[in-house]
């Protein structure tokens, strides 16, 4: 006897990748030996039990809002720009460079009002990260390296140059050490809510930058022509499009929104530059960016749900005697499947 | 060992590229297969090679039905493939190359040596190259070789692993006089020793000089067989074999013009001793004027530098030598904005690869013709020209209707619709493959219109009788080669074939 199953339409393959994710899920914390319930009850205490910890939500929140909006245009020309990672690090160096000028050593005071030393910082952030993106858009565009390994290099001569600063020029009074740079004076930190870690100034330009994304995206010419450089770069030429404009405007965006990132992370968390002032953000805002498929417009509530797991499993070493890496694991089994998912539903799919 | 293919099938989606295909190769033969691209000879040497698994139909090798799935199964019935691009690996130095691949005499009984014998491999490269007076220096890298030498290596390495059938994919395309010479010599001495030969190719000249027998096939189907023997010895038929062969693999006689005049007396296009260059072929273009209003159609077996053709007079292909004039503009080396400026459009044979973008609907394409716009997509304006275009070129789809889901001839409606007007020069590659006669027809009409306006068309096709009925002139190309321009009503079938065959 012939059977044949009936065509499935795409949404089959991608709920049905979703609850495989789930079901994964919940098996890793049972192999772990937890329920599952306690472990999302204790998530949600340690992410939202008391103003510190939802502060520490926003403040995770912030940076990757702006990490995802600048990938969002980095993916749509069809670039996998894994060097956001080190366009952070560039930004919060050069906003510590800043910084340390408005505020040398042995001063009692800043040198320039204090606001506007912090607004110089974000700015020469935003320039440190534009460079940054740039030289990897070169070394991609111009010299056809992949961006992927032009990214990760970069991202390697951004730590290192970090390192250097911080066991070298800028190493504290006494002793270096890996916990970073000397604290900058009280009067150039950023305000925060109260006394937790989220600053208002962050989480607005984060919101402002997401906006402006889903705007540009979605209703501009230049927004118009990065996804179709992004779908076709070849087509696009032969319709007319400068595609290698396209390319390095959206190098140069990323850049931009992941320098400020650093700088926020310097100016308003840190207070200092340390080794891995991004906080591995870049990486799950990759993550984040991949999740949604490139729309910006679903960034906002995976990048929260995703803020609030990082934050959340800090909690779990505590109450359960769980790896708080847990929050990593389930990001990451949940955008493999999305991705597996949307690709079974290409190939697979039959339209209803 | 003789090769029996019988009743082959073979579709792909909707497309039947082997219809019932049946060829018989006996040892000790070349056999050419000849046929437009297209046609189903790639695909019914892939299923002999075992690239590709036939839906059914027999291969059989002397008289023995062989089950061949894969590639490694072809290999063990001793059946090797020259691809036209050669599958080497060329940061590896030749030797390597030689011995990746299994190599039966040097690795013992069971195939699977586990250490490399450079040596052995060495001494088996040297006498087997020459044997065929074949000169490569083992150590060479492979990227150093020219294609010839690569396709030489490629041929050492499969006879090392005792093939007695020999499969060559356009093996001429892009190698040298002399090394031609060395191919063909090689291969004669290669069926001498009861090898079966099996040659795919376009150019009849090579066919001609070569062949014991062929096959030509069209449009997935075996049309004809001729024993190449028998024809030289009888010379009483007044149709050369050329002609013979070509006629066989375009059919019938060709259509009547029923293009109306447009073609004035101002030149549109004037080319200058150009020549063009890519990895496989020069192409000495020489000098043409094109006329305003004249539709110059370009016949010729793909692949025979049609394309670059096209991709230099439409600004994306920087020519060698030469240069490309617009009217009193000179656009040589001119970056390719400026020649869009100066009305230029090109529509590429594969429109989903270079023409359309998928994944962008219809209405984005109008507003990315506004591309030197900047700020707010204006989407009532890009929504009226969308659904007037589609009104206008009776398009079967809807403004936010994405291109990839549009058929093949509304694609193309489409990326007329797109064209700019006015425009001083049209190229187009195949403008109506895979139309039905409606869109063909209609097509061509909006074309003629552009004609009228004073638009010089510049196309490519296979379908010799598209290039009959619409062009003022043609030019044919072979091999690199480029005729001068013939008044498309004075052409015959016989006069075609020649110069298709390469004999101008």
């Amino acid at each position: 006897m012939r059977t044949t199953s009936p065509p499935q339409t795409p949404n089959f393959y991608r709920v049905g990748a979703f609850v495989i994710s789930l079901g994964l899920i919940v098996l890793v914390i049972v192999l772990a030996g937890a329920s599952p319930v306690t472990v999302i009850g204790s998530m949600i205490g340690g992410a939202f039990g008391n103003p510190d910890q939802i502060g520490r939500v926003f403040a995770t929140l912030s940076p990757l809002l702006l990490c995802a909006a600048g990938l969002v245009f980095t993916f749509n020309a069809g670039l996998y720009n894994l060097g956001v990672e080190g366009q952070i690090t560039i930004g919060a160096i050069a906003a510590t460079f800043v910084l340390r000028l408005a505020f040398p050593e042995g001063a009692t005071a800043s040198i320039v009002p204090p606001p506007i030393a912090i607004g110089l910082a974000i700015l020469a952030g935003g320039i440190g990260g534009v460079l940054w993106g740039l030289l990897a858009g070169v070394l991609h565009v111009y010299g056809r390296i992949s961006e992927i390994f032009a990214g990760l290099g970069l991202n390697f001569a951004a730590t290192g140059l970090a390192i250097y600063l911080i066991f070298g020029p800028w190493k504290r009074p006494g002793v270096a050490s890996l916990s970073g740079t000397q604290p900058f004076d009280e009067s150039l930190w950023l305000g925060t809510f109260g006394n937790t870690e989220a600053t208002p100034v962050a989480l607005i330009l984060a919101l402002v930058a997401l906006a402006l994304t889903i705007i540009v995206m979605r209703r501009t010419y230049f927004g118009l022509r990065l996804r179709a450089v992004g779908k076709n770069l070849r087509a696009s030429y032969v319709l007319g499009i400068p595609a290698r404009r396209q390319l390095m405007s959206a190098f140069a965006i990323c850049g931009l929104l992941a320098g400020v990132a650093g700088a926020l992370q310097v100016a308003g968390l840190f207070h200092r530059l340390i080794p891995n002032i991004s906080s591995n953000l870049g990486f799950l805002a990759l993550l984040v960016v991949m999740l949604v498929n490139f729309d910006p417009v679903w960034i906002l509530p995976v990048a929260f749900f995703f803020s609030a797991l990082n934050v959340g499993s800090l909690q779990l070493p505590l109450s359960l005697n769980l790896e708080s890496s847990l929050a990593g694991v389930i990001q990451g089994v949940l955008v493999l499947f999305a991705l597996l998912g949307r690709g079974l539903a290409q190939k697979y799919g039959k339209r209803a | 060992m003789n090769v029996e293919l019988r009743h082959i099938n073979k579709h792909f989606g909707p497309v039947h590229a082997n219809n019932d295909v049946s060829l018989t190769v006996e040892a000790g033969t070349i056999h050419g297969l000849l046929g437009e691209n297209g046609a189903g000879k790639s695909t019914l040497v892939k299923i002999l090679s075992g690239f590709i698994t036939r839906d059914s139909g027999a291969i059989v090798l002397d008289g023995q039905p062989a089950d061949i799935r894969t590639p490694a199964d072809a290999m063990r019935y001793r059946i090797g493939m020259l691809h036209q691009d050669p599958l080497d690996f060329p940061p590896l130095p030749v030797i390597e190359n030689f011995m990746a691949g299994s190599l039966p005499s040097l690795q013992g009984e069971d195939g699977g040596g586990f250490f490399l014998n450079t040596r052995a491999a060495e001494r088996e490269f040297k006498s087997l190259s020459a044997q065929f007076k074949f000169d490569i220096d083992p150590r060479a890298d492979v990227s150093d070789l020219t294609v010839g030498e690569r396709q030489q290596l490629e041929i050492v390495r499969l006879l090392a692993c005792g093939v007695g059938t020999l499969i060559l994919d356009e093996p001429t395309t892009g190698i040298s006089a002399s090394q031609k010479a060395l191919l063909f010599e090689a291969l004669r001495t290669l069926s001498k020793q009861g090898r079966s030969i099996i040659f795919v190719s376009h150019k009849l000249e090579d066919v001609e000089a070569l062949c014991d027998e062929v096959t030509v096939m069209r449009r997935g189907q075996v049309v004809g067989e001729l024993n190449l023997h028998d024809t030289r010895r009888d010379s009483s038929g007044h149709l050369s074999i050329a002609s013979r062969i070509v006629a066989m693999m375009f059919g019938k006689e060709l259509a009547p013009p029923v293009k109306p005049a447009t073609r004035t007396d101002d030149i549109a296009l004037h080319l200058d001793g150009l020549i063009l260059q890519d990895d496989r072929l020069t192409i000495d273009v020489g000098s043409l004027a094109v006329k305003r209003g004249e539709v110059l159609g370009i016949a010729g077996l793909e692949g025979s530098g049609q394309q670059d053709f096209l991709l230099a007079c439409a600004g994306l292909q920087s020519p060698a030598a030469g240069s490309v004039r617009l009217g009193d503009l000179d656009l040589t080396h001119k970056p390719y904005p400026a020649w869009l400026n100066a009305g230029v459009s090109y529509v590429p044979a594969d429109r989903l690869r270079d023409g359309l973008i998928a994944g962008l609907t219809i209405q984005d394409h109008f507003a990315l013709r506004l591309s030197n716009k900047g700020g707010f997509v204006n989407r009532a304006e890009t929504l009226a020209a969308a659904e007037q275009a589609i009104a206008t070129f009776n398009i079967r789809g809807k403004p936010d209707t994405f291109v990839e889901r549009l058929s093949g001839g509304n694609q193309q409606r489409a990326e007329l619709a797109l064209m700019p007007t006015p425009l001083n020069l049209i190229l187009m590659e195949h403008p109506t493959r895979g139309l039905d006669i409606e869109s063909t027809v209609y097509i061509w009409q909006q074309l003629i219109a552009r004609c009228q306006g004073g638009t010089a068309i510049i196309f490519a096709s296979s379908d010799l009788d598209e290039i009959m009925q619409y062009s003022d002139r043609v030019i044919v190309f072979s091999g690199g080669r480029v005729s001068a321009p013939f008044d498309a009503a004075s052409l015959t079938v016989d006069q075609l074939g020649q110069m298709i065959g390469g004999k101008f």
